[in-house]
């Protein structure tokens, strides 16, 4: 049975091809020293219509607002009320009891799959509050924050998580695939970076019918790679679109350092050459997130065209339930993340400016947990994954069409028989 | 001998390769230090080390250029797609450039390729994590297009793809990496330990591309498939007790017409099964090529059992998976019929 197929064993390779490395892992320990750090006021805030190539320093810099002492310091602090910035903290604790409870679940065997936001979770609560309603969404996985802020039902996420009857998408996608056009929250898809020159071509249609909502959208560092980043670079530049484009560098795609999308450089400098600022601000810092977004709104709004952000934060936790990040990187490599946690940091600033106390965050913590325990059995009251109820069988030839053609008419009588 | 699942077998026969050919490198996300997210190159690049166990940008259209263009300059790249899914960036340089190179370059170029692609359904895993896509790779000129259903002819076949100076899309079924799935999802996992198809030969060997293996004899009709239905249609067979001739065809290009056509024309009954979706899928091409061969040998109409023309769902992921029972009932239909 063996092939005697001669192979030619001479062969010896001495190769020389780069391969990029890893921040750390498993074997080795992390090391974020080469991280450079600047100081809240080392930055500058440019007119929202500035040239790319005039604010290029931006796209290597860091923007940051809340300095080491907790405090507000810098050219881009933003103008937030003490209650807008208790309103981002509440999110944010929010979205963190919301995604412990789910990976809880997920263990259980109640959900089929969960992916948390554990870390970076003033992107899309900071970013989502800089917005208006009407601007539209093109999340990626991680950016649930969002409809936190719009105010979406945490029930019903819930209920989109375990495919139940109340499942707004009918059963037809996995957990956290959410979609909600009453919230201008597009169709979640697994394809990676598809959503981002989408985000353009609603940008362009915004600026088509003379409108002023903007489109924005999130892929990963890793993503970054995929043809449509680029795609939507160049569209979005050609045609001035009114989007923002956002990478969340998290460090990590799955096991895939970010080293293997960087190229060695920042993200936000891949926008420079073809003329759209890029922006990298510390994704850890809800005021200097939520400052950056408001600018690159504006900007848009103003028909300055697009605005790269890179969104520099750590991925806490693993990709998903489905992997286990002891495996490829060093252990407790977050506690070595040198930009903190955006929830505790923001806590601290309203802690030090006196708005805030360690006791009323501890209550509300545990209000929230409540409340998510309460929206967790009213959700499973709306039916199981595993035992239903669920949407009609049949429903799944649904919305394959607009009308039901004639051969999944015939399909959907065959179902079960 | 040693009692291997798909996913140690396919392991095996990269090591093998690995082992045997300098040229041969696995490359694509997560397949390196991670060792993929379904474990089947781990070890490689502990043992071959980051060279050759490549990880790579998320970027398939990237992935398959630079593979193509490794195959030109002499390597042969085994390219990890992590989940058949996420194929779609990749089209253009599979279709349009790996599968016509050698074709349009008049035999001058080829690029050795193999492309594994962990492919179809019965893991919860949505429309995005669960498609069977190998009739889109089957209607493009010049890809072989291989499904294994077992360990032991994975191996055999992936080694065979390997050295094959073809490009080869080798979907692996993830729902039987672990053990064979009859379809029913309420009965306890069985492992590949306990099936004669997870002794897998720990050395070097190859299962002929092109070549379907019956796999139960039988005289009143012919069932043909490949990858995870074949255990689901073994069992419907069993479990009915009918006498049916079970086809696993393994490869779909090159079909082996002439297995199908033995058997059609003896028993003159036939069932097509596969997960993909009916409309267009690679069912029609067969249901074809047996009307051509056997006309004027058939008893009933060929008989199709697959996933329904709607996107792979997450919550009637069994009311869309082919049942047994659905393929009993098709077998039954066409026994009926004179």
């Amino acid at each position: 049975m063996t092939d005697k197929q001669p192979v030619d064993t001479a062969i010896q390779y001495q190769s020389k091809l780069f391969v990029p490395q890893a921040s750390s892992r498993p074997e080795t320990a992390p090391d974020f020293s080469h991280i450079e750090i600047p100081s809240p006021i080392a930055s500058h805030r440019p007119d929202v219509l500035s040239e790319a190539i005039d604010i290029q320093d931006l796209a290597y810099g860091l923007v940051r607002v809340l300095g080491d002492d907790n405090l507000v310091a810098g050219p881009w602090a933003p103008d937030l009320s003490p209650d807008k910035l208790l309103q981002g903290l509440k999110h944010m604790m929010h979205v963190r009891a919301f995604d412990n409870r789910m990976f809880k679940m997920q263990r259980q065997g109640k959900l089929s799959f969960y992916m948390k936001c554990t870390g970076e979770e003033a992107v899309a609560v900071a970013q989502g509050m800089a917005l208006k309603p009407s601007d539209m969404l093109f999340p990626s996985y991680r950016q649930q924050g969002l409809l936190f802020v719009r105010d979406h039902s945490i029930v019903d996420m819930m209920c989109q998580c375990l495919s139940n009857a109340k499942d707004n998408i009918k059963g037809r996608q996995m957990p956290i695939f959410y979609s909600s056009k009453k919230h201008n929250f597009f169709s979640l898809s697994g394809n990676l970076a598809t959503q981002y020159s989408q985000a353009v071509g609603w940008g362009m249609a915004s600026a088509y019918k003379g409108e002023d909502n903007v489109a924005v959208s999130w892929v990963g560092d890793g993503t970054t790679a995929a043809a449509d980043v680029y795609h939507a670079l160049v569209f979005g530049s050609t045609y001035k679109a009114p989007v923002i484009l956002n990478v969340v560098n998290n460090q990590w795609a799955i096991s895939t350092p970010q080293s293997f999308a960087s190229t060695g450089s920042t993200f936000a400098a891949r926008s420079i050459g073809l003329s759209i600022p890029g922006i990298r601000v510390d994704g850890n810092d809800f005021l200097a997130v939520y400052a950056v977004t408001q600018w690159a709104a504006e900007r848009a709004r103003k028909g300055g065209g697009p605005t790269f952000i890179e969104l520099y934060t750590y991925r806490t936790e693993g990709h998903s339930t489905s992997d286990n990040p002891d495996a490829y990187r060093g252990k407790n490599e977050a506690s070595f993340w040198p930009l903190g946690d955006p929830i505790e940091r923001l806590k601290e600033h309203l802690i030090a400016i006196e708005q805030w106390s360690e006791e009323q965050h501890q209550a509300l913590q545990s209000e929230l947990t409540d409340e998510i325990t309460k929206d967790w059995k009213e959700a499973l009251s709306h039916g199981s994954l595993d035992n239903g109820p669920h949407w009609p069988v049949t429903s799944m030839f649904e919305d394959v069409f607009k009308e039901m053609p004639p051969h999944l008419v015939k399909q959907s009588k065959q179902i079960g028989v | 001998m040693a009692k291997m699942n798909m996913i140690q077998a396919l392991n095996s026969a990269m090591d093998i390769a690995m082992d045997r050919d300098p040229n041969v490198l696995v490359m694509g996300e997560d397949v390196g230090y991670f060792g993929g997210v379904f474990r089947c190159t781990d070890g490689l690049y502990k043992k071959y080390g980051s060279h050759r166990a490549l990880d790579m940008p998320i970027a398939e259209g990237g992935i398959m250029g630079v593979a193509i263009g490794m195959g030109v300059n002499g390597l042969r790249p085994i390219v990890e797609i992590q989940f058949s899914d996420y194929i779609y960036p990749a089209i253009d340089q599979i279709v349009s450039e790996l599968a016509r190179l050698r074709h349009r370059s008049g035999g001058e170029y080829f690029a050795p390729v193999v492309i594994r692609a962990p492919c179809g359904g019965g893991i919860r895993g949505g429309q995005t994590h669960s498609q069977s896509p190998e009739g889109i790779f089957t209607h493009a000129c010049g890809l072989k297009t291989v499904m294994p259903s077992n360990p032991y002819e994975a191996k055999g076949l992936l080694i065979a793809a390997i050295e094959d100076d073809d490009p080869v899309i080798f979907f692996e079924p993830k729902r039987i990496y672990n053990g064979p799935f009859d379809g029913d999802h309420n009965k306890a996992a069985s492992p590949w330990s306990a099936h004669p198809l997870g002794d897998v030969p720990q050395e070097h060997y190859k299962i002929e591309i092109g070549k379907a293996n019956v796999l139960e004899p039988g005289s009143a009709v012919t069932v043909i498939t490949y990858g995870n239905m074949v255990h689901v249609a073994q069992a419907a067979i069993k479990n009915s007790g009918i006498d049916a001739e079970l086809i696993d065809l393994r490869t779909l290009i090159p079909l082996d017409i002439d297995t199908i056509k033995a058997s059609v024309q003896k028993t003159g009954r036939c069932v097509v099964v596969h997960e993909a979706t009916l409309t267009s899928g690679f069912g029609a091409e067969i249901l074809s090529q047996v009307q051509e061969e056997c006309f004027w040998h058939l008893k009933a109409p060929i008989e199709r059992v697959t996933g329904w023309d709607t996107p792979y769902p997450h919550a009637f992921e069994w009311e869309y998976f082919p049942s047994q029972e659905r393929i009993t009932q098709a077998m039954l239909r066409t026994l009926e019929s004179n």
